[in-house]
Formats: structure tokens, sequence, C-alpha cells
């Protein structure tokens, strides 16, 4: 076994795979960029390597230099975890040169590395692929292709990509019409109106074989994961096993993804991705890699994958047959990302002041309270796994653990993730890739004005002091102890009217109003009735920033901050500018009736020795400017307007 | 520290009727300030809000800091008073909390009657900038305001308290540290200009607020000249050319938002004058002073069980409380302060007059606050007593009251009749500030009594001359002057014209006297002036 493994990533995984490697009493190296100096995977291993700046490219991608780190560290083996260069056979390659490459040749990357290529491997190999023509562009040639594919299917640019050439033929009467659209914008948009034929699925299944292939000719199928809720082709939700195979099926999958890996000799653990539909199962590609999604199977299998992975590498031979495999219960793992599901899942970076995951189901987190999310890599926070005796425990688990999750700091999808939970066709198990968008914004979590009320009242609480004057109970003389707080949730201006009602409040919030009753803001808890339900939620402060948390979901919100500042100086300015000295004028940027910015030079004035730039106080046009370079100007002479 | 013990069982009819009474003087005390709190009518108040411009409350709650107190005073000042409908006079004063510090607010109130100065808008001015000056407190004028209400304008500019003693005050008060700050937010015409023309410093906002001695209207009468509010004193004016105003404000948020940071900045320091301690609740609910007071003003009850509902724990320190009993008087805390409590407990004697002296000198010789539970029918008269000397005792009474210069404050629990009002700190005597309850009735006598002696007189009179005066003239010339000293004795008569700094409700005495006393326990803490030599400007 080895002595020292270098870990060539970062986040989750690192910090996953260096807990194996420590349980194995292997000592961990971490790499890190300039951004992670201070990040969980480096603080988790023994020692630490900086290989270069932020971006990707010039650190975690850096083929020399993680080498260069493999070498300074001694290690004497490298994991590439996955992302970055796992996929790299180059990277596989520079790797064995000098120590052990945790995964499979850098031949067996590149064969399954070009999909025609992978496909046309598997398919030799007797595994099935999706049925489809690559050939004449004869269109007798083609209708026939087609007819034999069966409809729908898709003709595709041979040349193309974004969707470009792209059609749906759903029957033969169509066919004809649809190819010559196709060719025309094929060969508008690449110049070559060559396409190729496929069957199209309207409604498949992602669901993928994990195998483990030994150095002793030994490979086995560790059964399959369901991987079809996903969002733009990112995986979302992943399970083990899938809901919607039988036996028999679960079988010539495992054994279809075994013949794939054994024809290119693989080594490892790896994955081969298939789409499903209508209990036929089609080879899509193969992943020479851990999965981010690996934890389903090592719950149901009492397996630890990367172990494995590490004994492979080291020559052992695998421990068990086929035989020796079986499924116990069920694991669903989500992924939680720094992601706005209100804003088209945009990725949100910033700081981590709080994160708090539940006990009781596997966390791989790659951040800890105080850690943040960069811009620079991707925007994972971490991925809850839930095992159970049964599907719908799992879930169950999973969902209350989502529940329980709290992270304040940057948006994150986990509200979004228990939406998906409860959807009735996730529960079902029969649902396909297109489930989240065929949901729409029925997934996106609502705004509860109960958080809003609760903040408005945490923030209340946070006001007061020992002074009478600040109780944050807004006390007026003979009036209603009333106030209107304006406050900003995440960056909207909103008001909660709070009204002080005997020991409780009447809060209105979003044109509703509410009974508050038993109220009670301490350890960073909140207890309470809202219109004589019990509301409990947590919260954390973080300089202005208020984090509201329940159910997993967090809401931002900030008092006002009265900053005069923030006030544009475009409502204070006149558009008009004079000469704060007598100087002359030494260059003129702009000309009359120009358009201009704020803040953009339009002249330089010299006067005592000094330049002077003088800008556009105001966005608009440059009405007057009657001045050229060399004139002489008093104080007061106007030099422009703007409007 | 003795625990006062309430001797009063809460679930007798007695108690509940008591309640039932004052829970409604207090709702129907708050149903009129809530009217009076609308400002203008709803087509004025449309039309002010249409312009862009905020409302004078909700000027007032953004400028203050979320969650903190108000304390408004004068609430119920020209009620009644005028032939016109002046709700609080047309202008909201008090004391609120700014970016941490407490200041004296003004807000002029342009929903009614363009926020002209009656004359008791005026003396509403004054007495907030007198709250100001005796508590040190910063002073922030939110302006919108025509000037001087021209009808009525021989009750409004000539006088020592009229308009001219606002700008006087400003230039004390400033003289003294005391930041004067103007947010420009509306006219400031006329003498009204020179509120933000005498302050430290000024915010105008644009397009808004106008600043000059002459309007459009009075320049064209006065020399023909042509011109619009805006060039003529508009924000661009006074921030750019005239420099009147310090700041231009593209709106209210803004000129609020510069407010708040100049008021951050102001460097204004305190230190305590008092030992302060964490304030604890009393005993007993200030909510039960409801059916402690009894139903008629006349009927006595212990004052004890008043001061038990008001003070920190119920906890009484009591001085001399075997000598002079018609007068309570003893140490205790609220919300953590000391004050020396001076309260009526019946009609005051010699002996009660001199304990009260002696407690006085006490308090003011030990810096203690002095607070004045005021419920008096007056001195006790019969020759016995005009003998003795009483009206001498009563003067060393009132004389200590006069001279003592702790912080006083008083609240009209009950009755205020003639002397006893004086000796007990009326509003003559300099208290910080003097509350009312709703139960609470004011005049030189009671009705009754100044029914029977002016009855008396006429009678006489009628006897002298030899004439008769029939039964039933002499019970409708009594009937006539109680039910004058009815009106005039009521709270809202009194607050009115100022006489109070306003109507309260008993159950929330506790904490205006804790937000009172904690601004009047403090000093300022500066360095000694600096003393320019004459800047040639």
């Amino acid at each position: 076994m080895f002595k020292r493994l270098l870990i060539a990533n970062r986040g989750e995984i690192a910090c996953r795979i260096m807990r194996t490697a420590r349980r194995m009493g292997i000592e961990t190296v971490a790499v890190y960029s300039d951004a992670d100096r201070g990040a969980l995977h480096v603080r988790t291993a023994d020692r630490a390597v900086h290989i270069g700046p932020a971006a990707a490219r010039e650190s975690y991608l850096r083929i020399d230099a993680i080498v260069d780190a493999v070498v300074k560290s001694g290690a004497d083996a490298v994991h590439p975890g996955y992302g970055f260069l796992a996929e790299n056979a180059e990277f596989a390659a520079a790797c064995g040169a000098v120590c052990t490459f945790v995964g499979p040749s850098a031949d067996a990357i590149r064969a399954m590395g070009s999909k025609i290529e992978a496909k046309r491997i598997v398919a030799a190999a007797g595994a099935p692929v999706v049925p489809g023509y690559l050939g004449e562009q004869d269109p007798i040639m083609l209708a026939s292709a087609a007819e034999e594919i069966g409809y729908p299917l898709l003709i595709k640019a041979s040349a193309g990509g974004g969707g470009k050439g792209m059609r749906v033929v759903r029957s033969a009467r169509e066919f004809a019409n649809a190819l010559a659209a196709a060719r025309r914008e094929s060969k508008a948009a690449f110049g070559d109106d060559a396409v190729l034929l496929e069957k199209y699925l309207s409604a498949p299944k992602h669901i993928e074989v994990q195998i483990l292939a030994d150095s002793h000719g030994r490979t086995l199928y560790l059964f399959e994961r369901d991987c079809s809720v996903q969002r733009r082709h990112q995986k979302v939700i992943e399970e083990a096993p899938a809901p919607t195979l039988n036996a028999a099926q679960r079988v010539s999958m495992g054994e279809a993804a075994v013949k794939a890996a054994a024809a290119i000799g693989y080594e490892g653990a790896g994955t081969i991705e298939f789409i499903t539909e209508a209990g036929q199962f089609y080879f899509m590609e193969m992943n020479t890699r851990l999965q981010v999604e690996h934890p389903v199977t090592e719950a149901i299998l009492g397996l630890d994958l990367v172990e494995w992975q590490l004994r492979i590498a080291s020559g052992e031979p695998l421990g068990f047959v086929q035989s020796d495999l079986t499924i116990r219960g069920h694991a669903v793992e989500a992924r939680v990302y720094a992601e706005n599901p209100r804003k088209k899942f945009l990725p949100s970076t910033g700081a981590l002041p709080h994160v708090r995951f539940p006990d009781g189901v596997r966390i791989d987190a790659g951040v800890v309270s105080g850690g943040e999310v960069t811009m620079h890599y991707d925007p994972m926070i971490a991925k809850v796994i839930a095992h159970a005796a049964t599907r719908e425990e799992a879930i169950e688990r999973l969902n209350a653990a989502l529940g329980e999750c709290e992270i304040a700091g940057v948006e994150h999808n986990v509200a979004f993730l228990r939406n998906v939970l409860r959807d009735e066709a996730f529960r079902s198990g029969v649902y396909d890739t297109g489930l989240i968008e065929a949901r729409g914004d029925a997934l996106i979590p609502a705004e509860s004005p109960q958080m809003t009320i609760a903040a408005a009242l945490i923030l209340l609480d946070a006001q007061r002091t020992d002074s009478p004057w600040q109780r944050g109970d807004a006390f007026r003389v003979n009036l209603v102890h009333e106030q209107r707080l304006r406050m900003r949730r995440r960056t909207d201006p909103i008001v909660a009217n709070v009204a002080h009602d005997g020991d409780g409040y009447r809060v209105t919030v979003d044109n509703r109003t509410f009974a508050v009753s038993g109220l009670s803001v301490v350890d960073r808890r909140v207890d309470a009735f809202i219109d004589g339900e019990p509301f409990r939620c947590s919260y954390v402060s973080d300089g202005d920033d208020l984090y509201v948390m329940r159910g997993g979901a967090t809401e931002k919100f900030s008092l006002p901050t009265f900053d005069a500042t923030s006030f544009a100086a475009d409502a204070l300015s006149d558009g008009r500018a004079t000469a704060p000295m007598p100087g002359q004028i030494i260059a003129l940027f702009v000309k009359a009736g120009d358009t201009v910015r704020r803040d953009q030079p339009i002249l330089v004035l010299e006067a005592m020795k000094m330049e002077h730039t003088i800008v556009a106080p105001i966005d608009g046009t440059l009405e007057r400017l009657a001045l050229t370079v060399g004139d002489r100007v008093v104080e007061g002479t106007e030099l422009f307007q703007i409007r | 520290m003795a625990v006062l013990a309430s001797k009063i069982d809460a679930n007798t009819a007695g108690f509940r009727a008591n309640e039932a009474h004052h829970r409604k003087l207090s709702a129907d005390l708050r149903e009129l300030i809530a009217k009076v709190a609308l400002g203008g009518d709803e087509r004025s108040r449309a039309r002010h809000v249409e312009r862009g411009k905020f409302l004078p409350r909700e000027r007032l709650e953004r400028l203050i800091d979320p969650g903190s107190a108000f304390l408004e005073t004068s609430q119920l000042a020209a009620h009644e008073l005028y032939a016109d409908v002046v709700p609080s006079a047309g202008i909201i004063t008090g004391i609120g909390r700014v970016a941490g510090r407490e200041c004296v607010i003004v807000v002029n109130d342009a929903t009614v009657k363009g926020g002209t100065y009656y004359p008791m808008t005026v003396k509403k001015h004054l007495r907030a900038q007198e709250i100001a000056l005796e508590n040190h407190l910063p002073c922030i004028y939110m302006v919108d305001s025509g000037g001087a209400f021209l009808p009525m304008q021989e009750q409004v500019f000539p006088d020592k308290d009229h308009f001219g003693r606002i700008f006087y005050n400003q230039a004390s008060m400033s003289a003294r540290g005391i930041p004067q700050i103007a947010l420009v937010m509306g006219s400031c015409t006329a003498g009204g200009a020179y509120v933000p023309a005498m302050c430290d410093e000024s915010i105008i906002v644009r397009n808004q607020g106008t600043i000059f001695l002459g309007g459009p209207p009075l320049v064209k009468a006065a020399t023909g000249e042509d011109v619009d509010a805006e060039s003529l004193g508009g924000g661009d004016v006074h921030a750019r050319i005239s420099g009147v105003a310090d700041h231009l404000a593209a709106n209210d948020e803004h000129a609020i938002a510069l407010a708040r940071e100049i008021v951050a900045g102001s460097n204004v320091r305190y230190r305590d004058t008092v030992e302060r301690q964490a304030g604890a609740a009393p005993a007993y609910p200030s909510e039960q002073l409801y059916g402690v007071l009894p139903r008629d003003t006349r009927t006595p009850y212990d004052v004890h069980e008043v001061i038990a509902r008001l003070v920190d724990r119920s906890e009484f320190h009591e001085f001399k409380a075997l000598y002079g009993e018609t007068l309570v008087t003893g140490f205790a805390h609220i919300d953590g302060m000391p004050v020396a409590i001076v309260a009526n407990n019946g009609i005051l004697f010699s002996e009660s007059a001199l304990k009260g002296a002696h407690f006085i000198q006490l308090a003011d010789r030990r810096g203690v606050p002095l607070v004045f539970l005021q419920n008096i029918t007056g001195f006790m008269v019969g020759r016995k007593y005009e003998n003795q000397g009483i009206a001498k005792d009563g003067a060393k009474m009132v004389t200590a009251v006069a001279c003592a210069k702790v912080p006083k404050f008083t609240v009209v629990i009950g009755g205020s009749f003639g002397a006893g009002n004086y000796a007990m700190c009326g509003r003559a005597y300099g208290a910080r500030m003097l509350w009312t309850w709703p139960n609470a009735r004011i005049s030189v006598m009671g009705g009754e009594q100044a029914a029977h002696v002016l009855a008396t007189v006429r009678r006489e009179g009628a006897a002298a001359r030899g004439e008769a005066w029939p039964e039933a003239e002499q019970k409708t010339f009594m009937d006539g002057i109680r039910s004058t000293y009815d009106k005039q004795g009521h709270p809202f008569y009194a607050s009115a014209r100022l006489w109070d700094d306003g109507v309260i409700d008993p159950a929330d005495t506790r904490r205006v006297l804790s937000l009172a006393l904690s601004v009047a326990c403090r000093a300022p803490d500066g360095d000694a002036d600096t003393r320019f030599g004459i800047f040639r400007m």
C-alpha cells in the first residue's frame, strides 16, 4: 500500500478521499491555489503544497505544477478525484512517470475520451448503443435508415452543435421536409449539409452502472445509480438502486457495463452511463474516474470505493466476486449547491459565516463555517446522502436532513432540493430527465412571510439596549407602538409593519397580517406562534446581514443603512461644470453633442501648475461645450452643460 | 429596601368598576390622539404625498432609530382652541433617538393649514426648545411651513415668547454647544427662513424645499420681479449659490440620511449625574393603576398604592413615614434611576408642608431627581391653621420646590387645585416635564367650592343692597360655575393650552418617566467652550 497520497483536487472530494486514506494509514498531501489557502481540504491534509493562482487553469489544471508537488512532497500515489485533471490522459501518464496514478491507464482514458470512438468500441463489444446512422447522404438511403431506426428520431448536423440543424421527426411523413430544413440550416451554419440520424428518446432516464476492475482481470459491476433528476444536464439528485429497474434488467445492464469496461482493459473504478427508455438501455459514455454520486453505491453495498481504488492501484486483487455483492436498502443523494433557484440558478459566491449539517446522514462537505464559496471553482457546498431500508424511508430521511441544514452567506438550493424530494413523480420513481424542466416554477421555493416576520422581530430584538429609548418596542405616547420596519430581503427593500399588541405582535408583511405570540429570541433561535401555528427557526448575524434559516431554506435580511452616499450623485448635480479656478484648457476628450457617462473625463484644465481633469457629473448629452484647447478660463467660467 | 405591600384586592367589584372607568378614559384619550395624529384632512394629506413628500409622521419615523421610543409632547396642543381645527397645532414635537442619540425633534405638518404657526404652534415649538435646552439635546427641525398664521399675526409675531424667540433659542442653544440641525423639506418662508439660516448645519431637498424671506407673490408686489419659487430660493440656489443650506438632498429619504450622519458626528457627550442600576419591573403591574384609582377624584385613597405600581420592585425607602402623613416622601428607583418621590396623600397641613420642604432639600442636596405625584385639593384652611401660620409653612415648601436645581418631574394623578399646585411643582415651578392623567382636574379651586364661594359673594352683595336672590336663580348660577370649572378643569382643556407636556395613560407613566429621567440624569460633558478671535467674514 502507498505511504503518501497526493490528492490532485479540492473541496468535498479531496476531503472525502483524505478520510479514507487516513483510515488506511496513508499520509495525505493537499494541493491548493491562492484562493484555497484556508480551505478545509488544506486543513484536513497532513501536508499541503501550493500550486498557483486562483484560476483553475493556473493551478488545479496545471499538470506540471501538480507533478512538481508530487515530487516535492514525496508522494507515491496521486488520486485525481473528479473533474479538473481526472480524465486527462496526459496527466495520468505524467503522474505514472513519477508515482502511481490512482485510476485507469492513459490509454483507457483516451479510448473513452472520444465519444464516437467509445461508442464504436462498446458496440463492438456487444453492448447496446443508441441506434443511429452515420453514412451516405443520399436522401433515399437516409429515409430507409430512418425507417430502420424508427420514429421519433433526431436529425443532427454532422458538423454541428448548439441545436443548429437539429430536428426531431415524429413520423415518416415529416421526414423529407425535416431533412431538407436540417440540411439548409446545417449548410448555413457550418458550411456542410451532412447529417446523422439517431433514435430520439423523449422521456429517457439516466442510469449508470458502477464498475470495479482489478489488475488481475476481474471486472465486477456494483449495480446502478439513477441520476435522472437533472437540471440542464447537471445531476441534482441521485439514487441507488434505480427504482424502475427489475432484477433481469439490472443484471443485463451490469453485464453490458462489464463488457464495455473489459473491452478496453479497464482498471480501477469507472462508470458506464446509459440512457434508458421503455425497458431499453443504450450506452452513452464511460466516465473513467470516481463519480460525484459514488456515495449512494457505497451506502447500498457497504463498500468504500476510494479504498478499492487505492487497493487496485497498489496491485491488490478484488476481495470479492459478483455473487458476493447484494443491494442493501436504498440510498439517495442530494447535491447542495451555492446557486440561486429564484434567479435561474445563477451561482452564488461569498463567505459562509455559518454552515451546519445534521447528524444521522452522510455529509460530504468541502466547507465549514467561516469558509467560502469562490467564483473560481464549482459552487458545490456539500452532498447529503441518506440510506435506509426502503426508498421511501431514504427519501424521508434525506428530506428531513436537508430540513436541518443551516447554510448562511450564499444563496443555495436546499429548499429547491426538498421540493424535488416531495414531488409526486419523483416519489413514484417513474420520472425522467425532463422532470425539473416540466415542473418549471413549481419547484422554485416560495418566499415565506413567516421568515420575514421572524427577521423583523429578530432585527428589532437586536436593537434592544439597556436604554429606555431603545427597547425595540417602538414606544409611542398614546399611540399604537407600531414600527414600520424598513428592511431588505436579499437586496429588495420591503416593509414589515410591527405593531406591539400586549405581549404579542401584529406583523404585516407582503400585504398579509399575522398575529405573533409567545415570541422567544434566544441563542440564535426563534420560537413563536404565528397565527396560532408553532413556528421555529434559527438565525445568524454576519455584520449587517441577518440570515434566517428554517427547514433548510435561508433568507437574508438587513436593516436600511441610512447611507447618504447611496443616493446617486446624479440626483444632485445640475449637469453644469464651471472652472474651479483660473487656468488653461490643455486637453478636450469629447465634443458638443456627444453622449457621456458620469465620471467620464471631459477636459483637462491646467491651473496653478496642476492638471485638473474635469469629469462629467452626470450621464447625458453634452449640450454646451464652447471651448477649444488653449482657451484660458477664469474661475466660474462655464465649461460645459450636460442634459 | 422595603417593599410596598399593596392592600388592594384586585378581585373586588369596586376594583373592577374603577378599572373599567379608567380604561375607558385611557381609551378615549387614545382615540382622540389617534385622530389628531393623522394631521390634516384626507385631501391635504393626499396632496402632500402626491408631491413626493413623506407625511410628517413618516419623516419622523424614518429619522429615528428602528424600534426606538418617541416621547411625543403636547399632542393635544390647540385642541378645540380655535375656530379652525388645528390638530396638534400643526407641529409634531418630542424626544426621539437618532443614530443612538436622543434629540428634540420638531416636525412641521404642512397638511395642517400649510404648517403655519398659530399662537399655540409657537408655544409648542418654544416648549420643545426649552426641553432641548434643559436636557442639552440636539435639535432637529424638519421644516415645511408657510410661517406665521397671518390672520393671528398679533398673537404670534411681536411678544417675548412669540415667533422671534424660536431663533433666539437657536442661537442660545448653539452657543451652549447644543447642535441645531434643519431639514428644509418644504416651504421656509419669511420668519421661517431663519430656522435653517440659524442652524449649525442645514439640509435642503431639491425641487421641494424653499427658503426665502419673501415668496414670489411678495417679490412681485414689492419690486415687480417675476420669479418662480425654485429660482428664488430652491435647493440648488441655496446649496450652490447662497450657501444658506449646507447639504443638498435628492429627496426626503436622502435628507434624513444626511441628518442622521450629522447627528452621528455631532460628538455630543454626557456624563451621568446619578448612579444607574439595572431596572426591574414593579412587584405590582402598572396596569393595576386603573383599578387602584377611585372613579371620583374626591374619594381619598392611599397613594402608596400608586407608588408601588411605578417604582422598581415596588421598593420604597420612605422618609418621615410617621410625620405629616398627608404627604408621602421617599426614595425609589425607576428603571434603575434613583428618584425622590413627593406624593400627596390628603390635604396639606403645616407638618406635611415642612416635611415636603425638608425632603426636597434633601433630594436636591443628594442630586436625586424629584418626582411629584400631584393629587391635591390644597392647603388646610380655617382659623386654627391660619393662626398656626400654614401660609408660612406652605411658602417654605414652595420655596424649596422653586429653588431645587435637580431635575423635577410632575405627574398630575388626580386633583390639582390652588396653592397645592404650586407646592407640588406645578407648571410654573420649572418641572423638566409635567404630565397629566386623564382623570385629573386642574383649577384654582374645585368647581363645587368655586360655585359656593361665588354664590356667597353674590348673595351677600344682593343682601347688602336689600335685594332678594331667588333660590332657582342661585341654582342656575351655581350650575353655570360648576360646568365652566368642569370644562376648564379637564385635562384636555389644560393640555390644549400647554399647561402640561401631555396627557398620558397611567399605565405608561413608568415608561414615560424612565424616558424623561434618562435624558435628565446626565450633564453635558464637553470641553470648555472655544473662544475664537473675530473672523473677518
